[in-house]
């Protein structure tokens, strides 16, 4: 926009004023139910039924060490990194060298390894869900944080390995026939000459298939009971039933589970936008 | 065989000459090798998906209790007493108000948001990233918070408003559990337009400024034609998605009060793990699925022409 004249500008500028209310009243209607965890987290039970408004009036961190201890945190965070972890490995070994192939096309059933894994991105859980209980139960691998991550690692394989398709798909022809020429193994090459280009890819699909993991609901509260072996929302989720009536620990509890989150996030926003953004426009 | 596009030549399409047997010898290795690199992957998701849902098809005219392998074939029993039970209704009836919601309030927010957010080069980032926090969060934490300091009559702000609590009303109850559900994936759409919007070349924008056009006519004759295959796209999953709704209503209304706020995803897991009739979980299983698999393969079809690029 170029300023004609003064009028001109005087009505951009007032657009401009007029988006970043728009846009601020949605950032506001995003963070307002988070704003409330952090203001009545400090506060005893009376303190919020008295006003989920009204500032604490201390900064004891009686609350957390309460949510800490009746939400199993300890065991949770552990069990919660274990089952992530074993997914992201899982997903991110599997889908680059699937990703790799399909991108180069080096194989003739190709395009018929896309349509199933189109098809399979959409299978909903329920489809499966019931005999795969009954399976996984018969192995006896039931509360078995490993089996849930092998489990959602199956789950997300076909996104993550379009993702990481097109990510390959950026790989220059020439670097990967250099490497052949100089006599490199498919280990070597993929080593030393792919992974270096397509970290960036790696750490998109790592991010978004663990951030997956770490907030699955379904699948852990189906295959983990015994409270031992459960991740740390299905322990938060436990405190509901008895923490009813003290808001302040719930708050204080779901607080202790949105922080970490958050900070990886931010930490990896630039993965995760391009992420969310390349794999639906690039499909 | 080698690092170029082409699909290595068929095995038998015709005589080779005997120098070209070692590089044959070589091309087989390599294209086992490829094989062995899809593997992995392809094995996971026949094992966890394909195996498990083909017993759901199997399971579904069958009398399985989901303990032990044993089960009595019963027909179509299974299908004709769900179509007969009124929750079912209910639920495919609350599915179909979750699909109409979506199709609807997020995708205006979030294509409003994304088309404000072309203008602000310096703070576009940080406005996405605000978007977003409520889908990186679990949704068992998101329905924690809303139902103890939103929906709660006493401490919430309901509470605090003097208004009754929406989870505990029979009309209301969907509608609650499904603002939940928006409030944590709009961002993401806006996120997914935002992408496609900045892909929409600038000669376009820029001869439609020229002609004269205003702000509604540039978006409406230039930007939405061009994001119409994304539009298109998170139509179909939003499709799929909603008739897959689980995690908000069971985490806030289990389908209650009185079976109102029931979808097919929660009457299926009450059958499964409360009455443990998975025959019958797996009938809910397969005709949820059907929905799906109607707009996955309007969605595969949609996208061929990506696939064979």
């Amino acid at each position: 926009m170029r300023n004609h004249s003064r009028n001109h500008s005087v009505k951009t500028r007032c657009k401009g004023v007029m988006a970043h209310t728009v846009l601020l009243v949605f950032a506001a209607t995003a963070l307002f139910p988070l704003f409330l965890v952090l203001l009545n987290s400090f506060k005893s039970n009376a303190g919020v039924t008295g006003s989920p408004f009204s500032l604490p009036k201390s900064l004891s961190l009686s609350n957390f060490t309460t949510a800490w201890q009746y939400g199993a945190f300890g065991t949770g965070f552990l069990n919660s990194v274990l089952l992530t972890g074993t997914t992201v490995v899982v997903v991110l070994v599997c889908s680059s060298l699937a990703g790799y192939v399909l991108a180069g096309q080096k194989i003739r059933m190709w395009p018929a390894v896309m349509v199933y894994l189109t098809m399979a991105m959409t299978v909903p859980i329920q489809l499966f869900i019931f005999p795969l209980y009954a399976g996984v139960a018969a192995l006896g691998l039931l509360d078995n944080v490993f089996a849930v991550g092998v489990i959602l690692a199956a789950i997300n394989m076909p996104f993550a390995t379009f993702l990481m398709r097109t990510f390959f798909l950026n790989v220059p022809k020439e670097l990967e026939e250099a490497a052949l020429v100089d006599g490199a193994n498919v280990i070597q090459l993929i080593h030393r000459v792919l992974l270096p280009v397509v970290r960036p890819g790696l750490i998109t699909v790592g991010v978004i298939v663990g951030l997956s993991a770490w907030n699955d609901f379904l699948i852990s509260s189906t295959f983990l009971h015994d409270p031992s072996d459960q991740t740390v929302t299905l322990g938060f989720l436990s405190m509901n039933g008895t923490f009813s009536t003290q808001l302040g620990v719930m708050m204080a509890g779901a607080l202790v589970l949105i922080l970490p989150v958050l900070g990886v996030f931010i930490a990896l926003q630039r993965y995760v936008v391009d992420g969310m953004a390349g794999g639906a426009v690039k499909g | 065989m080698t690092a170029t596009a082409t699909p290595a030549p068929h095995p038998t399409g015709r005589t080779p000459a005997p120098d070209h047997r070692a590089r044959r010898a070589y091309q087989r290795r390599r294209s086992l090798v490829n094989h062995l690199l899809v593997a992995p992957a392809l094995l996971l998701s026949v094992l966890v998906v394909v195996v498990p849902g083909v017993l759901t098809a199997m399971a579904a005219f069958t009398d399985w209790t989901g303990i032990g392998f044993h089960a009595d074939y019963v027909g179509l029993r299974n299908f004709t007493d769900i179509l007969a039970d009124p929750v079912f209704t209910t639920a495919l009836g609350n599915n179909i108000k979750w699909l109409a919601l979506f199709l609807s309030l997020p995708a205006v927010i979030s294509l409003l948001t994304a088309w404000l957010l072309l203008r602000r080069r310096r703070t576009r980032t940080f406005y996405q990233v605000v978007y977003l926090m409520p889908y990186v969060l679990a949704p068992v934490v998101n329905a924690m918070v809303w139902l103890n300091i939103i929906y709660n009559p006493n401490g919430g702000v309901i509470g605090a408003l003097h208004i009754d609590s929406p989870l505990s009303s029979l009309h209301g109850a969907i509608y609650a559990a499904a603002a939940v559900d928006m409030w944590h994936f709009w961002g993401f759409l806006t996120v997914v337009y935002f992408g496609a919007l900045r892909q929409t070349p600038v000669e376009q924008v820029e001869a439609a400024i020229v002609d004269g056009a205003g702000s509604w006519q540039v978006f409406r004759h230039v930007y939405l034609p061009s994001i119409r295959p994304t539009l298109l796209l998170m139509g179909v999953m939003t499709v799929i998605f909603s008739f897959l709704a689980f995690d908000y209503v069971y985490l806030l209304t289990q389908g209650g009060p009185a079976h109102s706020s029931e979808v097919m995803g929660t009457y299926a897991y009450a059958f499964a793990f409360s009455a443990f009739e998975f025959g019958k979980a797996s009938a809910v299983g397969l005709i949820m699925s059907f929905f799906g698999l109607i707009a996955s393969c309007v969605y595969t079809w949609m996208s061929r022409r990506q696939l064979s690029s």
